[in-house]
C-alpha cells in the first residue's frame, strides 16, 4: 500500500477578477503530517475547499491514492477516502455523541439506504461509531447529547465523526480554534496519533503546535506558496520570517 | 398514552352513529395523512409549496379511471393513484432538488401551478369546473363485497385504518438508516456530503414517498368528497397543510395529526354562523390571524406544548 | 402589425412584472426574506387606486396619497414583523406571510366586495395612437412602461451610483461593509422592505385601469413575479429585468399564438433554465 495519500498539482482558482490560488502543488503522506500555514487571506482555505470538492478548480489536478479526483463532487471523494473538518463545528447538536458517529458510519455501510430496519439494530456501524469515540478519547460521553459538550469535546466530535467513515486522508480545518491550553494539549495528542495511521494535512494559526507536530510545513501568501520544507527549514528561511512568522508571532 | 387513549375515542365514535361526525372525522383524518407525509419531506429540509400537486392528481386518476355509473375496483386503482403520484413525484423531484433554500420553495410553488393550469385550462379533467366521481371504488375479493365505501362506517374504519398505518410506517422510516440521514440532511447538508451520503438521492427517495402518500390522501378525499377541481391542485392548498403542520408541531408525526384536527376544528368554528354571524364567511380573515400568531409565538406548535411535560421528540431519537 | 401590438403589450406586462420582481429580490437579495404577500400588496395598491380614484375624482392625487399609505404599512409590517423574521428559518417566513395573505384577502372581500370594478384611465392618457387605419395604440399603456423605465432607471442610478446602493449590491452576506459606512443596517431593511413592497402597489395602481381589480389579482401575479425571480436570479435587479420582459414576451405572445398551453409556457421555461442554471441566469454573492 502506496504512503502517498494525496497530491495536488498546479492548483489555480480564479473568482472574477481575484486569483485566490495561484499554481500551488503539494503532497501529503501517510505518517508525515504536512501543515499549512500562512496570513489570513492566504488562500488556505480555498486550497482545502478545492481538495475537498466543496470548490471547483480552475485548473490543474488532484491525486487521491494517484486517481484523479478533480471531477469527483465531495461525497464521491469522502467515499473514496477523503475526509474533512470544517472551520465551523459540524456536528448534529440534537443527537448524541454517539449517535453522530454512528450517522457517520452508516454513510459506508450498503443498506443504508433501508427505509425500515432501526438504525442502531446494524452492530457493525456502532461498532465503528464507538471506535471512532474512543480513538479521540469521547466513549465516556458517549450518551450525552452533542449540543452540550464543550467546545473542546465537539471539536472533537468532529473529527471523530470523519473518522467513523474510515479515511485514509484527513483534511483539518483549524482544529484547535478557539481551545483552551488544556483541550489543545488533548487535541495535539490526539492528531499526533492520527498522523501514523492517516496522511494528515492541517490548517493551522497556532504555530506552537503546528512546530510541535509537522513534518512538512506549507506557507501560503496571497494564494502563492512561499515555501514548503521541515520545520526547522522554514523557521530559518529569510523569507518567510519577513512574511509571515516575524519576531514573536509565535501562536 | 394520550396518543392511545385518542385513537380509542377516535375508534369508538361511529358507535354514536352520528353520520355528520363520522364524516367530519374521516376529513381530517385524510388531511393528517397529507399532512404527515409533508411532515416527512420537511424533515428532511425541503419545504415544498407545490405538494397539492401529487394530491390532487391523485384525486383525478381515480376519478379518470372510475366508470361513470359503476364502481372501480380499489386493489386497481389505489395503486394506480399512488403510483402515479410518486412517478410524477420522481419527474418533478429530478427537476426541482437542483435547487435549495429559497429557489426549493418558489420552484415547487411554480411546478405546482403549472399542473393546476394543466388541468384547469385544458379539457383533461372537465377545466375548471372539475368532475364528479358518481359511485366510489369498492374492495371486491374472489367475488363477494369486502369493503363499500358509499356506507360512511366502511369508509370511516378505512381511512382510520389507513392513517395508522401509515402512521407507523412513517415512525419507521424516520427511526431507519434512510430516516436518520434525512435527519442529518435537515441540519447541516454541507457535513453530510462531506461524509459521503449522496445527498441528493436520499432527497429524492424522501420526496418520492412523499408524493405517493400525499396521493394517497388525494385518491381518499376524492372518494369521500366525489368531486375533484383544479383547486386541490393549488399552491393555496399546499400551504394551508403546512400551515396546519406548524399548529401540531414538525418533525413528530402525531404533530401531523394535532394539527389536522386543530385546523379543522377551528374552521368550523370561526365559519359557524351561529358564533360569528355575518363575519362567518371570512373565516378566512380569523385563520389568518392565528397562523401570524402561531408563527410569532408558539412555531414549534401545540404538541411542543407536551413537551414541557417530559415527552421524547421522534426527531430527536438518540440510541436507546 | 398585429404582432407588434402584442409585442408591445408583453413588453408594457414585462416590465410592470419588473416592478414586482425587483421589489420581491431585493427584499430577499438584502434580508434573506421570502414574502408570499408581496402579492397581496399589488392587490392593495390597485384597490387603493380603485378606492381613491373614486374617492378623490383623480388619479394623479390619488397616486402620492397611495404610495404614502403603503409605505407607511410596508414600515409597521416591517417594524412589528418582519424584522423579528430575518433569522427564522423559511417555512416561518413562507407560513407568516401566506397568514398574511389570507387576512388580506378577506381584509378586501369585507371592504370591497367580492366583484371585478373598473377602473377609469385618466382623462389624459385616455387616448390612442393610430398604427395603421384600424388599429391603434393605448396611449395609457405606453404610459405604463415609460413609468416603469423611469424607475427602473431611478433604481440604476441608485444602485450603481450611491452608498446605499453599494450596501444593496454587497447584499445580506457583507453587514460589516455596509455598517462601516456609517448606515445603520435596521433602517436599510426598514426602508428596502417599504420600498419594496411600494414598488409592488404601484405597480399595482397604474395597472389597475388596464387589469381591473378582482378578487385573486394578488396570487396569479404572485407566481408569476416568483418565475420571473427564479430565472432572473435571486438578489440581481439586472436579472429580474431580463427575467421580466421574457416572461412577458413568452406569455402575452404565446396567449395569442397558443392560447391552451400559455399558462404552462412560463413554467416550461423555468424547468429548462432549471435543467442548465439551478441558480438562474444572474447570481448574485
Amino acid at each position: 500500500m502506496t504512503d502517498l495519500g494525496l497530491k495536488a498539482t498546479g492548483l489555480k482558482k480564479v473568482f472574477g477578477g481575484l486569483t485566490a490560488v495561484d499554481n500551488v502543488s503539494l503532497e501529503v503522506k501517510r505518517g508525515v503530517l504536512h501543515a499549512l500555514i500562512g496570513p489570513n487571506g492566504a488562500g488556505k482555505s480555498t486550497l482545502i475547499n478545492l481538495l475537498s470538492g466543496d470548490l471547483v478548480p480552475t485548473s490543474g489536478s488532484i491525486y487521491l491514492d494517484q486517481r484523479e479526483i478533480v471531477g469527483c463532487s465531495p461525497d464521491q471523494r469522502s467515499r473514496l477516502g477523503l475526509g474533512r473538518i470544517y472551520q465551523q463545528t459540524s456536528i448534529f447538536p440534537s443527537f448524541t455523541a454517539l449517535e453522530n458517529c454512528r450517522l457517520a458510519a452508516q454513510s459506508r455501510q450498503p443498506h443504508a439506504l433501508n427505509p425500515f430496519r432501526r438504525a442502531q439494530a446494524y452492530p457493525s456501524v456502532m461498532r465503528e461509531a464507538e471506535r471512532a469515540l474512543n480513538i479521540v478519547g469521547l466513549l465516556e460521553r458517549a450518551r450525552a447529547v452533542a449540543g452540550t459538550l464543550s467546545h473542546g469535546e465537539q471539536r472533537q466530535l468532529d473529527i471523530a465523526m470523519s473518522l467513523a467513515t474510515r479515511p485514509k486522508v484527513l483534511l483539518l480545518d483549524e482544529p484547535l480554534a478557539g481551545m483552551g491550553a488544556e483541550e489543545s494539549v488533548s487535541m495535539v495528542a490526539l492528531l499526533r496519533n492520527l498522523t501514523s495511521e492517516h496522511a494528515v494535512l492541517l490548517v493551522e494559526h497556532d504555530m506552537d503546535a503546528v512546530f510541535a507536530l509537522s513534518g512538512v510545513l506549507t506557507v501560503m501568501v496571497n494564494g502563492c506558496t512561499l515555501a514548503t520544507g521541515t520545520p526547522d527549514q522554514i523557521r530559518a528561511s529569510p523569507e518567510v520570517q519577513r512574511a509571515y512568522l516575524g519576531s514573536g508571532r509565535h501562536g | 398514552m394520550l396518543f392511545v387513549l385518542g385513537a380509542a375515542c377516535v375508534a369508538l365514535i361511529p358507535l354514536t352513529g352520528a353520520v355528520f361526525y363520522m364524516q367530519l372525522l374521516s376529513k381530517i383524518m385524510i388531511l393528517a395523512i397529507f399532512a404527515m407525509s409533508l411532515d416527512l419531506l420537511v424533515g428532511a429540509g425541503l419545504v415544498s409549496l407545490g405538494h397539492a400537486a401529487f394530491f390532487g392528481v391523485a384525486g383525478y386518476v381515480i376519478v379518470l379511471l372510475s366508470p361513470k355509473y359503476q364502481a372501480a375496483s380499489l386493489w386497481l386503482t389505489l395503486p394506480a393513484a399512488m403510483i402515479i403520484s410518486a412517478a410524477l413525484a420522481l419527474l418533478i423531484g429530478t427537476l426541482v432538488l437542483r435547487t435549495s433554500g429559497i429557489y426549493f420553495i418558489m420552484v415547487t410553488l411554480a411546478f405546482g401551478q403549472m399542473l393546476y393550469y394543466l388541468f384547469h385550462d385544458t379539457k383533461l379533467g372537465g377545466g375548471s369546473d372539475g368532475i364528479y366521481l358518481y359511485v366510489k371504488p369498492e374492495l371486491k375479493l374472489a367475488g363477494s363485497r369486502l369493503l363499500d365505501l358509499e356506507k360512511p362506517l366502511h369508509f370511516y374504519y378505512f381511512v382510520f385504518g389507513i392513517m395508522l398505518a401509515v402512521y407507523f410506517l412513517l415512525r419507521r422510516v424516520f427511526a431507519s438508516p434512510f430516516g436518520r440521514a434525512l435527519a442529518g440532511l435537515s441540519v447541516n447538508e454541507r457535513r453530510m456530503l462531506s461524509l459521503g451520503f449522496p445527498a441528493l438521492n436520499y432527497k429524492l427517495g424522501a420526496f418520492v414517498l412523499s408524493g405517493a402518500l400525499a396521493g394517497l390522501a388525494g385518491y381518499l378525499s376524492a372518494c369521500q368528497f366525489g368531486f375533484v377541481s383544479p383547486e386541490i391542485l393549488s399552491w393555496h392548498y399546499s400551504a394551508t397543510v403546512l400551515m396546519l403542520l406548524i399548529f401540531g408541531g414538525i418533525g413528530r408525526l402525531y404533530g401531523a395529526i394535532v394539527g389536522a384536527f386543530a385546523y379543522v376544528l377551528l374552521q368550523e368554528i370561526l365559519a359557524n354562523q351561529a358564533v360569528f354571524g355575518a363575519m362567518a364567511k371570512h373565516w378566512q380573515l380569523g385563520m389568518g390571524a392565528v397562523i401570524v400568531l402561531v408563527v410569532m409565538f408558539l412555531p414549534s406548535g401545540l404538541t411542543s406544548l407536551l413537551d414541557r411535560f417530559g415527552r421524547v421528540r421522534l426527531a430527536q431519537q438518540s440510541d436507546d | 402589425m398585429e404582432f407588434f401590438v402584442q409585442l408591445l403589450n408583453g413588453i408594457q406586462y414585462g416590465l410592470l412584472l419588473f416592478l414586482l420582481a425587483s421589489g420581491l429580490t431585493l427584499i430577499f437579495g438584502i434580508m434573506g426574506v421570502l414574502n408570499l404577500a408581496h402579492g397581496s400588496f399589488y392587490m392593495i395598491g390597485a384597490y387603493l387606486a380603485f378606492w381613491l380614484a373614486r374617492g378623490t375624482g383623480s388619479m394623479w392625487i390619488a397616486i402620492p396619497l397611495e404610495l404614502a399609505i403603503v409605505c407607511v404599512l410596508g414600515f409597521i409590517l416591517e417594524a412589528v414583523f418582519f424584522s423579528r423574521l430575518y433569522h427564522r428559518n423559511h417555512l416561518h417566513q413562507v407560513l407568516f406571510s401566506f397568514g398574511l395573505i389570507l387576512v388580506f384577502e378577506d381584509l378586501r372581500s369585507i371592504l370591497f366586495g367580492d366583484d371585478v370594478h373598473g377602473v377609469p384611465v385618466p382623462e389624459l392618457l385616455s387616448r390612442s395612437i393610430p398604427l395603421t387605419s384600424n388599429l391603434s395604440y393605448p396611449v395609457y399603456r405606453l404610459f405604463i412602461s415609460g413609468t416603469c423605465l423611469v424607475v427602473a432607471a431611478g433604481m440604476y442610478v441608485v444602485i450603481q451610483k450611491t452608498k446605499i446602493g453599494m450596501a444593496i449590491r454587497a447584499g445580506s452576506t457583507n453587514r460589516e461593509m455596509v455598517e462601516s459606512l456609517g448606515i445603520n443596517i435596521r433602517t436599510i431593511y426598514r426602508w428596502v422592505f417599504a420600498f419594496g413592497v411600494t414598488l409592488a402597489a404601484f405597480a399595482g395602481m397604474i395597472a389597475a385601469p388596464v387589469s381591473s381589480v378582482y378578487p385573486g389579482m394578488g396570487g396569479q401575479i404572485l407566481i408569476v413575479c416568483f418565475v420571473v425571480v427564479v430565472i432572473g436570479g435571486i438578489g440581481s435587479i439586472k436579472g429580474a429585468m431580463v427575467a421580466a420582459l421574457l416572461i412577458g414576451i413568452v406569455d402575452t405572445v404565446g396567449q395569442v399564438l397558443v392560447p391552451e398551453f400559455s399558462g404552462v409556457a412560463i413554467y416550461l421555461l423555468m424547468a429548462a433554465l432549471l435543467l442548465w442554471r439551478p441558480q438562474g441566469l444572474f447570481r448574485v454573492a
